[in-house]
C-alpha cells in the first residue's frame, strides 16, 4: 500500500476530504461574518447563536409544520435573515456611533440570550434532523465512504461562497455597500440611502449563519450548544484570513478546515487546539492577516 | 506521655460530644455541583437539582427537626471552577454535603476538597472508579454506575454477540481512559483483541475523521468511550459514514435515556446500553417518574434517580445517626443497606462504591415504542457484586484486605 507521511494514501485523502467538508462550514460561516466586520465594523458575536438559530428554525419547520428540507434552504435564511435585520434596525444601528466594545458586548449577550432560551426549551442533547432522502446513503470513492449530503455541502458551500464574493465585489450594489463603508457622509450626499444598506448587510451577514445552520443540521445534533462549539474557531479563521476579509475568509475557512483534518489523523488531542496555533503564528509573522489589507 | 494522651482524649471528646447532639448551623445544606450548560446538562443538570429537591419534599423537608436546604451551581465541566464553589460552600456557606459531580476529572477534585476538610460527598454523575479506588475517600461515596459496570454490562453484551475486534473513540480525560481501559480488558479477558484507539477533545462536533479511522481498522466493534452530546453525534455521524451498514457495531458505553432521547429512536434503535435504574422498571419506579415528570417534562435516567436516592439515604443517615457530623453520618452510609426506588437492598462497600443492580437495556425500534419515553427493552440484569470492583480489589487503602 503506498504511505504518505506514515499513513496510507487512501486514510491521507480521506482526512483531506473530511478537512475540506468542514472547512466548508468553516468558510461560509466566516464569510458572514468578514462581511459584517468589513462593512459594519460590528463584531458579530450572535453569528454563533444564528447558525444554531438556522438549525433549529429547519427543525421547526419540519416538526410543526412539515415543511422538508429543500424549500427550508431558502425559508431558514429568509427568516433568521429578517430577524437579523430587525436587531440591526432596533438595537445595533444605535451603536454605530460609540466605542466598538458595545457593539461587541450587545451581540455576545445576544448570543447567550439566545442559546439559554433554546437550552430551556430543548435541553442540550438537542433534537435529530434527517438529510432528505435524495441525499441520504453514500457513494464509495475507493479510498473513502463520501456521504452524499457532505459532498453535496462542499458543492453547495463553493456556490455560496463564490456567490456572495461576486455580489459584494462585481455588482452595483457591492459596489454601494463597499463605497457606503469607505464614505458613508459622502454616498449619502449621492442619493444613496446609507442606514438601508447597512441593515440590508446585517441581514445578508444573518442569513448566511442561517444558511449555514440548516446545512449542518442533518451533520451535526441541532442543539443549542452547537454554534457556541463553532464560532471560537470561526473567530480565528476570520483573524488569519484578516478581519473583513471576504475572499481571505473564504480561503482561511478551506485552508484551516484542511489543517484540522489532517491533525486529526497524526495527533488527534491536539485538534481542538491547531487552528489557535496557526492564528498564533500568523499574528506573530503578519499582524493583518494574510490576506489583511493593512499589511 | 500519658498525660499528654489523656489530655488529647479529654479535648477529643469535648469536640465530638456537643457535635452528636445537634446538627451543625441548626440546618441541613446539600450542595448540587454539576454541568448545568454544557454537554452533560440533560445527562444530569437541572434536572438532577430537580430529583434531589423532590427527595427532600419527599423526606418531609426536615430532618432531626432541621431544615433541609438543596442548592445548586454550574461547574461548566472546570475542575478549577468546581474546586472554587466547592470550597466557598464548605467555607463560607456551611454546605455540608456535595452532590451529582458529573464528569469526572470534577469529582476526582472535589472529593480531594472533601475529604481534606471532612465533608461528606456523594458522587452520581460521574463514572470513574477512580473515585472508589486509589482516590477513595472515607467520606467519599459513588452512586448509580460506574465505568467497570458500564464495561461489564455493554461491553460484556457485545463480546457475548461475538464482537471480538474493538477499536475505541475515547474522550480525552480521566473518565474516557477509564472507561476505555475497562472496557478493553475485559474485552481481552475474554479472548477480544484491541485494534487500536483515538483520543478526541471534550465537546467535539465532528467525528468524521474520527470515523474514519475506526472504519479503516476493521474492527468489528466501535467502543464509544464518551458521554452525552458527544456520543450522540459519534452515533449520527456514524449512520451518515455507512458504518453500521458495513457491518461494524456500535458500542455506546456511557448511554443514558436522556441522550436516546435527544438522538430519536430513529437514530438509536437497536443500541445496546447499560443503565442503573429505568423508569419503567416497576410500580415503585413508575410512581416517582410520573410524579418526576409533572415536574420537568422529562422521565429520569439513572443519573437523576441516582441523585434521589443519595440524597435521600443521606438524610436516612443522618435521622439514623443523630446528628450530622461527618464521621458519624458517613459510618452510617457506609453500614445502612439501601432500599429505595433506585436500589433495592444494595450494600455500600468500605470504599464507599454503592452495589447497585444494572440493567443491560436494548433501545427499541420507532414501531415498538408505545408511548413517549417508552424507548428500552431491558435484557438483562447484572447483580450489583458483579458489576462494581469488589471493594477488597479496589485498591482503595480504606479497606482491610
Amino acid at each position: 500500500m503506498t504511505m504518505i507521511f506514515g499513513i496510507p494514501i487512501q486514510a491521507f485523502l480521506g482526512q483531506l476530504l473530511v478537512g475540506l467538508i468542514n472547512g466548508s462550514f468553516y468558510a461560509m460561516l466566516s464569510l458572514g461574518l468578514a462581511i459584517i466586520f468589513g462593512l459594519l465594523r460590528v463584531i458579530n458575536f450572535a453569528h454563533g447563536a444564528q447558525y444554531m438559530l438556522g438549525a433549529f428554525v429547519g427543525y421547526l419547520l419540519l416538526a410543526h409544520l412539515g415543511i422538508g428540507y429543500w424549500p427550508a434552504l431558502i425559508l431558514v435564511p429568509l427568516l433568521v435573515g429578517l430577524s437579523g435585520m430587525v436587531i440591526e434596525k432596533v438595537a445595533l444601528s444605535r451603536l454605530y456611533n460609540v466605542d466598538p466594545l458595545y457593539g461587541l458586548l450587545f451581540t455576545f449577550g445576544l448570543a447567550l440570550v439566545l442559546e439559554g432560551a433554546f437550552r430551556y426549551f430543548y435541553g442540550v442533547s438537542g433534537q435529530s434532523y434527517m438529510p432528505p432522502p435524495q441525499l441520504s446513503g453514500g457513494t464509495n470513492l475507493g479510498f473513502m465512504f463520501l456521504p452524499n449530503y457532505r459532498g453535496w455541502v462542499v458543492v453547495a458551500s463553493l456556490i455560496i461562497c463564490i456567490g456572495t464574493w461576486l455580489l459584494i465585489e462585481k455588482t452595483k450594489l457591492g459596489a454601494y455597500l463597499r463605497a457606503a463603508t469607505e464614505n458613508p457622509t459622502l454616498v449619502q450626499a449621492f442619493g444613496v440611502n446609507v442606514p438601508l444598506l447597512l441593515t440590508l448587510t446585517y441581514g445578508i451577514g444573518s442569513a448566511l449563519a442561517g444558511l449555514a445552520g440548516i446545512m449542518a443540521a442533518p451533520v451535526y445534533q441541532v442543539s443549542p450548544l452547537m454554534g457556541s462549539n463553532l464560532i471560537i474557531v470561526v473567530f480565528a479563521v476570520v483573524v488569519v484570513g484578516g478581519m473583513g476579509s471576504i475572499l481571505g475568509a473564504i480561503v482561511t475557512g478551506y485552508m484551516l478546515g484542511l489543517a484540522e483534518g489532517l491533525t486529526k489523523v497524526f495527533y488527534p488531542e491536539a485538534s481542538n487546539i491547531v487552528i489557535f496555533v496557526i492564528m498564533a503564528i500568523v499574528l506573530l509573522v503578519r499582524p493583518a492577516g494574510l490576506f489583511g489589507k493593512d499589511a | 506521655m500519658k498525660l499528654l494522651a489523656l489530655a488529647s482524649m479529654a479535648l477529643m471528646t469535648a469536640t465530638v460530644i456537643p457535635a452528636m447532639a445537634q446538627v451543625s448551623d441548626e440546618k441541613v445544606k446539600i450542595g448540587i455541583l454539576n454541568d448545568q450548560s454544557g454537554v452533560y446538562a440533560d445527562f444530569g443538570g437541572k434536572w438532577s437539582y430537580e430529583a434531589a429537591l423532590m427527595a427532600v419534599e419527599d423526606y418531609g423537608g426536615t430532618v432531626l427537626d432541621k431544615t433541609v436546604e438543596v442548592i445548586t451551581a454550574d461547574h461548566q465541566n472546570k475542575p478549577d471552577i468546581a474546586s472554587n464553589i466547592a470550597r466557598q460552600w464548605y467555607d463560607t456557606e456551611q454546605v455540608d454535603a456535595i452532590m451529582e459531580l458529573t464528569t469526572s476529572s470534577v469529582a476526582l477534585a472535589v472529593q480531594g476538597i472533601s475529604k481534606e476538610k471532612k465533608k461528606i460527598n456523594m458522587v452520581t454523575g460521574a463514572a470513574t472508579t477512580e473515585l472508589t479506588g486509589a482516590q477513595c475517600s472515607p467520606y467519599g461515596f459513588h452512586w448509580a454506575y460506574d465505568t467497570h459496570a458500564l464495561a461489564v454490562g455493554t461491553g460484556g453484551a457485545l463480546v457475548e454477540q461475538g464482537g471480538d475486534t474493538w477499536f475505541f473513540l475515547t474522550a480525552d480525560y480521566a473518565f474516557g481512559y477509564s472507561l476505555e481501559e475497562q472496557t478493553g480488558n475485559f474485552a481481552k479477558s475474554k479472548g477480544g483483541e484491541i485494534l487500536g484507539a483515538v483520543r478526541h477533545p471534550l465537546a467535539t462536533t465532528d467525528f468524521s475523521s474520527f470515523l474514519l479511522q475506526a472504519q479503516a481498522s476493521g474492527a468489528n466493534v466501535i467502543g464509544l468511550a464518551n458521554a452525552g452530546l458527544d456520543t450522540a453525534n459519534a452515533i449520527k455521524q456514524a449512520a451518515e459514514f455507512g458504518i453500521v451498514a458495513g457491518g461494524q457495531r456500535l458500542a455506546a458505553l456511557l448511554f443514558t435515556l436522556a441522550e436516546v432521547h435527544g438522538l430519536g429512536l430513529e437514530a438509536a434503535q437497536g443500541l445496546t446500553l447499560t443503565e442503573g435504574f429505568y423508569w419503567d422498571r416497576d410500580d415503585e419506579s413508575r410512581e416517582f417518574s410520573r410524579r418526576y415528570y409533572e415536574r420537568t417534562n422529562r422521565m429520569p435516567n439513572m443519573i437523576q434517580a441516582g441523585t434521589y436516592s443519595a440524597v435521600t439515604q443521606y438524610l436516612k443517615a443522618i435521622d439514623k445517626a443523630g446528628t450530622d457530623e461527618t464521621e458519624a453520618v458517613a459510618k452510617e452510609l457506609h453500614e445502612m443497606p439501601v432500599n429505595d426506588l433506585f436500589a433495592r437492598d444494595a450494600t455500600v462497600g468500605a470504599n464507599g462504591r454503592l452495589l447497585n443492580d444494572m440493567y443491560l437495556m436494548e433501545v427499541k425500534a420507532p414501531a415498538d415504542s408505545e408511548e413517549p419515553w417508552d424507548y428500552y427493552n431491558v435484557l438483562a440484569t447484572i447483580p450489583g457484586e458483579e458489576a462494581y470492583i469488589k471493594p477488597s480489589e479496589s485498591g482503595c487503602s480504606l479497606v482491610s484486605q
